[in-house]
């Protein structure tokens, strides 16, 4: 370990390869596979009928029994490959199974029925993606509304974020104040609470404040985060006093400074606190399902997590759905990753 | 991307409020629901019948978790902001909600004389004569066996008076003869572990009516019941795979052919069918029989309606037609569930099903009439989850083997105890 | 075409800016009263006031209350209702025989948690602190496709909790993934999450799968910020990779590893959601931490023992507290 830690330390790369650049590019194809398999086998997953979900073993890809439609039977009919007697190597259509006999006829040849021990046959799989995990989805719900609701509450929540956090750490990285550190510990230490704890209590306030089943009710308890005004000073920090007292020179008022100067100054870490609240927002489940039980105001997790019962859960659609609620954070990460990237190695320097 | 997309959509959005500003002319009744198959979706299937009788009145079903009605509703009752009416099985503290609906019905005495015996679910007790709600569906727990592996084996199934005993023995020769993982497996839940339980002869309640549930009974039907993980009869994972109560059904061990027997209940039939299609040949069959009883456990869902309902005559009126027989009748036979009305118990309910679905919902029906009193009484109990919540977990731990038979029956005694204390403390 | 759409998204952004410019220039007027009305010296309250209006409602309050709840017993809800009982749900919480063996104690899942949750604290911080840095450390060399690796080891950072859980358990139940490979592979299958070792260090994974993207970032940026010239130097020194290592590398990584540890610490005793949906707590009550116990207390049992998980969690929040003083002290004493 230590031997490793020592190479991949060294900063080579010029000429050949060394071995430390095999145990590399080895630590980085295992961290894909890692990282990224599992997310890909959701993927996968989510294209599975329900009965092909629970199958063991896993298939990689969507597999499902073939069935054909044969004239005088209403269903199509489960195909299957025989594999001993006298019509091994055929594929037949099940018609109906008594005890350890099957019934089936040849697609071709419909009108005779052939008997077969129910042993000697096995299922013809075949490759389908069953996109009515996607598609039903629509009838089954209104998922516009949903959307509609996830986003506006995702994007107002997280420009209010980014507005008043930056605020409070402007206040406390630009201005020296008795009980600045004061205010600083106790914003830190509320980092200290596990939300779950506060739940109840912060359900009664939001329903005297009237928030109940309403957007703002999901988004105000969230703006004010520990984490978002702690980067953002942090960062803030960084900024160079000379330029603020420059412009106070300028008889610029504060607020112009703050807004004018600071801010285009700590795009960076804004753009950190963006994706980080964007995430928090989209992915947030607990608080929203105390807080919304009015369909029409539900978020998309909340429809999400609906198709879980007492006693059985819809996994094809929890799946479906999972994958497309992952579609936009995906999205804004591909389109922002040089920002976050940035922001956080500029957030994490101080 | 169009210009002024955002703002369209913003546009939208608005009307969209507006509009549903206008629809609340009419009184709306918010109902709460989640589904184990599609519970809610075919009681919104019915909604256009009852609102062409009803055009003042507006229901919506708001689907969510079940977890979300567990959890949350007790603190939106609390909070005077709850739905007028909840689709749950939890009847303990939300209980003090509850709007009796007796003056409201049109015919109270139809109610009784079809819904009697589940509508005690909801009263306090035997003196309480209101009707706080209507049950969506009664439940029946027994054994699936997967007959195709017993026709295998060439082993002879027990008969309907076999004992669990008998049935561990079957089962694990099938289990062996065809190379199968596991014997039996029993859901995750005190629920299913009571059939079995009570028909050891489990009383659950002293002679005064509070709960005593560790009696000479349970102790040796939950000492089988460890035995049987530990020695391989069932696969640990169900039961000691999981902290807490947390439930967790065996229903993909037994699809994927892994388990011989699988005691869960008449919810699954449409999934069996759905799910297992051909792959084999799946029954049901009465509940094993123990010294004092063959049981299982009834169970069910209610439609309860709340005092905080600003609309309890609308709610009455909605509840009334979703009891009335054609209409319950119908949506029983969308749902694949057993009736909680007598007469369409007496009549039989058309269900959509396969021939082996059919007959297994046979069996369960001739099962919830052999149920024991002791069952009844067990799930009529409006704290039952606090005697159920703890076999999950105390057993489950004892299967993991972090402690011993012995040491969950004393928890599960002394956790009973405590939350009844704490309900008690006013 | 595709001058018109980025023409289109170019005015689009034209006028989002201008419309964010409107907001803070009708807030200019008011905020150049304010300095006017109550000075320079006070205007930082003014920029705090609506972060800590928030905090007041929505955290301060909700913790006040709590702690009422804390001292009351009874099922009910509402406060109001609720009976008076003083300290006797933490005198409950700390009923043990003896406090080294859980199942001796009256509470023993509240025990069980304080145990898992320190094994899991100081294992998941450790664990994950040795992974980011050697990723970071990869991550920092000349390679083919940085970037793409950076994002991939970001990417889980992004995934809610409840679907980490969900993707692992398919992989690791019996019938999962995993077991699928090795059984493919020819090789005996574990039951995962049945075993309590394996559940646990399970969890401790996932968690680390889940979040050590965000560290190995801060990493990452420490390692790009020292200057290429230190290296250097060393390397006409002919000293040995190891030692430029420890002499170099770490003492000026010191900042950012400070800042890793402390939010990984913090995050690592709040851990709950990821494992909840995972094991439920289990096997037993192997995975049972302190926020499941709290949870589970207040909300999943059908009697609610809110005083008693309000009294469990106001323990667990001062005993964060004392983390996050030690997260200053860390940090002030690098401000110097």
């Amino acid at each position: 370990m230590r031997r490793l830690l020592a190479m991949l330390a060294a900063r080579r790369g010029r000429g050949r390869l060394h071995w430390t650049d095999w145990a590399s590019y080895l630590h980085l194809l295992l961290g894909l596979l890692v990282m990224f398999g599992p997310v890909l086998w959701l993927v996968l997953s989510s294209f599975k009928s329900e009965a092909g979900l629970i199958e063991f073993p896993p298939r990689l890809l969507p597999y499902e029994q073939a069935r054909v439609s044969v004239q005088g039977y209403p269903q199509p009919l489960p195909v299957f490959r025989i594999t001993a007697g006298d019509f091994k190597g055929r594929e037949l259509a099940e018609v109906r199974r008594i005890g350890l006999q099957a019934q089936m006829l040849d697609p071709a040849s419909p009108g005779e029925i052939l008997r077969v021990p129910a042993q000697d046959r096995e299922r013809v799989m075949r490759l389908h993606f069953a996109l009515e995990n996607y598609t039903d989805l629509a009838g089954r719900f209104s998922f516009g509304t949903y959307l509609w609701n996830s986003v506006f509450i995702t994007v107002t929540a997280t420009l209010i974020t980014l507005l008043i956090n930056s605020m409070a750490a402007f206040a406390l990285s630009k201005y020296r104040f008795s009980g600045r550190d004061a205010i600083f510990v106790t914003i830190l230490a509320t980092l200290m609470i596990p939300p779950t704890i506060i739940l109840v209590p912060n359900f009664f306030i939001a329903s005297t404040l009237g928030l109940v089943n309403s957007p703002w009710g999901v988004i105000w308890p969230g703006v004010a985060t520990p984490t978002g005004v702690f980067l953002l000073r942090q960062y803030m920090l960084t900024i160079p006093d000379e330029l603020i007292d420059a412009a106070r020179m300028d008889n610029a008022s504060e607020w112009r400074i703050y807004w004018r100067i600071v801010l285009p100054l700590s795009a960076p870490a804004l753009a950190v606190l963006a994706i980080f609240s964007v995430m928090w927002r989209w992915n947030e489940f607990l608080w929203p399902m105390i807080v919304l039980n009015k369909s029409e105001t539900f978020t998309l997790q909340l429809a999400l997590n609906s198709f879980q019962g007492e006693l059985t859960t819809s996994w094809n659609y929890l799946l479906a759905m999972t994958v497309l609620t992952l579609l936009p954070v995906t999205a804004i990460f591909v389109l922002l990753q040089r920002y976050i990237t940035q922001g956080i190695a500029s957030a994490g320097v101080k | 991307m169009k210009p002024g997309h955002g703002f369209r959509a913003l546009l939208a959005g608005m009307a969209l409020a507006t509009l549903s500003a206008g629809a609340n002319a009419a009184t709306e009744i918010r109902v709460a629901c989640y589904s184990d198959g599609n519970e809610c979706e075919a009681t919104q299937a019915l909604l256009p019948k009852f609102e062409k009788d009803h055009p003042d009145i507006k229901v919506v079903i708001d689907k969510q978790a079940y977890k979300a009605i567990l959890e949350s509703l007790p603190v939106q009752l609390a909070a005077g902001q709850g739905p007028d009416i909840a689709r749950t099985t939890d009847f303990g503290i939300i209980s003090q909600y509850f709007l009796d609906l007796r003056p409201l019905l049109k015919d109270a005495a139809y109610w009784d004389a079809n819904y009697g015996p589940t509508l005690d679910w909801l009263r306090a007790d035997p003196s309480d004569k209101g009707i706080y709600g209507l049950p969506t569906q009664i439940t029946v727990s027994a054994p699936f066996v997967n007959k195709t592996l017993f026709e295998q084996a060439k082993v002879e199934m027990p008969g309907p008076k076999a004992s669990w005993e008998d049935w561990a023995k079957a089962t694990r020769a099938v289990a062996k003869a065809t190379n199968v993982p596991f014997a039996m497996a029993w859901d995750r839940s005190g629920h299913r572990f009571s059939g079995p339980a009570i028909s050891a002869g489990a009383k659950y309640f002293a002679a005064d009516g509070t709960p005593a549930v560790v009696d000479d009974a349970f102790k040796a039907m939950a000492k089988s019941f460890v035995g049987w993980n530990q020695d391989g009869t069932m696969p640990k994972e169900v039961w000691g795979g999981q902290g807490g109560g947390g439930y967790r059904d065996a229903f993909e061990e037994f699809a994927n052919g892994q388990i011989v027997l699988y005691l869960s209940g008449s919810w699954n039939i449409a999934r069996m069918e759905k799910q297992i299609g051909t792959a084999f040949d799946w029954v049901a069959v009465p509940n094993p029989c123990g010294p004092a009883a063959c049981s299982g456990m009834p169970g069910g869902a209610e439609f309860v309606a709340f005092k905080t309902s600003k609309h309890p005559k609308e709610v009455a009126e909605f509840l009334d037609f979703m009891a009335s027989e054609p209409i319950y009748a119908e949506w029983m036979a969308t749902t694949s569930n057993i009736p909680a009305n007598a007469a369409l118990q007496k009549k039989g309910i058309q269900y959509k099903l396969s021939p082996a679905g059919t007959a297994a919902m046979n069996v369960f029906v001739q099962q919830g009439a052999l149920l024991s009193p002791v069952a009844y009484r067990l799930q009529g109990y409006r704290y039952k989850q606090v005697i159920f919540n703890p076999i999950a977990d105390r057993l489950g731990q004892a299967v993991a083997g972090q402690i011993t038979v012995d040491q969950a029956l004393d928890r599960i005694s002394a956790d009973v105890k405590d939350q009844l204390a704490t309900v008690a403390k006013k | 075409m595709s001058d018109a759409v980025a023409g289109r998204s170019g005015a689009l952004a034209r006028i989002g800016a201008s419309l964010i410019g409107l907001v803070f220039n009708l807030a200019e007027r008011p905020m150049a009263l304010a300095q006017r009305v109550l000075g320079a010296p006070r205007l930082p309250w003014v920029f705090l006031t609506p972060n800590l209006v928030v905090f007041g409602i929505f955290t301060f309050l909700p913790i006040a209350i709590d702690v009422y709840y804390s001292l009351t017993g009874g099922a009910q809800l509402l406060p109001a209702d609720r009976p008076f009982v003083g300290a006797q749900n933490f005198r409950e919480l700390f009923e043990c025989e003896s406090y080294l063996d859980p199942t001796s104690c009256k509470r023993d899942l509240f025990w069980f948690g304080i145990y898992n949750t320190a094994e899991f604290v100081v294992l998941q911080v450790g664990l994950m602190v040795v992974f980011s840095l050697i990723t970071a450390l990869v991550l920092n060399r000349k390679i083919i496709g940085r970037s793409f690796f950076r994002a991939v080891f970001f990417y889980p950072v992004l995934l809610s909790p409840v679907v980490v859980a969900l993707i692992w358990k398919w992989i690791l139940q019996r019938q999962g993934l995993l077991n699928a490979a090795l059984d493919g592979a020819g090789l005996s299958t574990v039951n995962w999450l049945l075993d309590a070792h394996w559940a646990f260090g399970w969890t401790v994974f996932v968690s680390i799968w889940a979040h050590m993207g965000f560290y190995t970032l801060i990493l990452l940026a420490g390692l790009q910020a020292i200057p290429r010239d230190v290296y250097e130097a060393a390397e006409m020194d002919s000293a040995s990779p190891w030692r430029v290592f420890r002499r170099i590398t770490l003492p000026l990584l010191a900042p950012n590893l400070a800042v890793v540890v402390v939010l990984a610490l913090i995050r690592a005793v709040q851990i709950f959601d990821e494992v909840y949906v995972l094991t439920g707590g289990g096997p037993g009550s192997a995975t049972t931490f302190m926020v499941q116990y709290v949870f589970q207390t207040a909300f999943s049992q059908q009697v609610r023992q809110y005083g008693l998980a309000a009294a469990a969690s106001l323990l667990l929040a001062s005993v964060l507290f004392g983390l996050t003083l030690l997260q200053l002290r860390s940090m002030r004493s690098k401000d110097r």
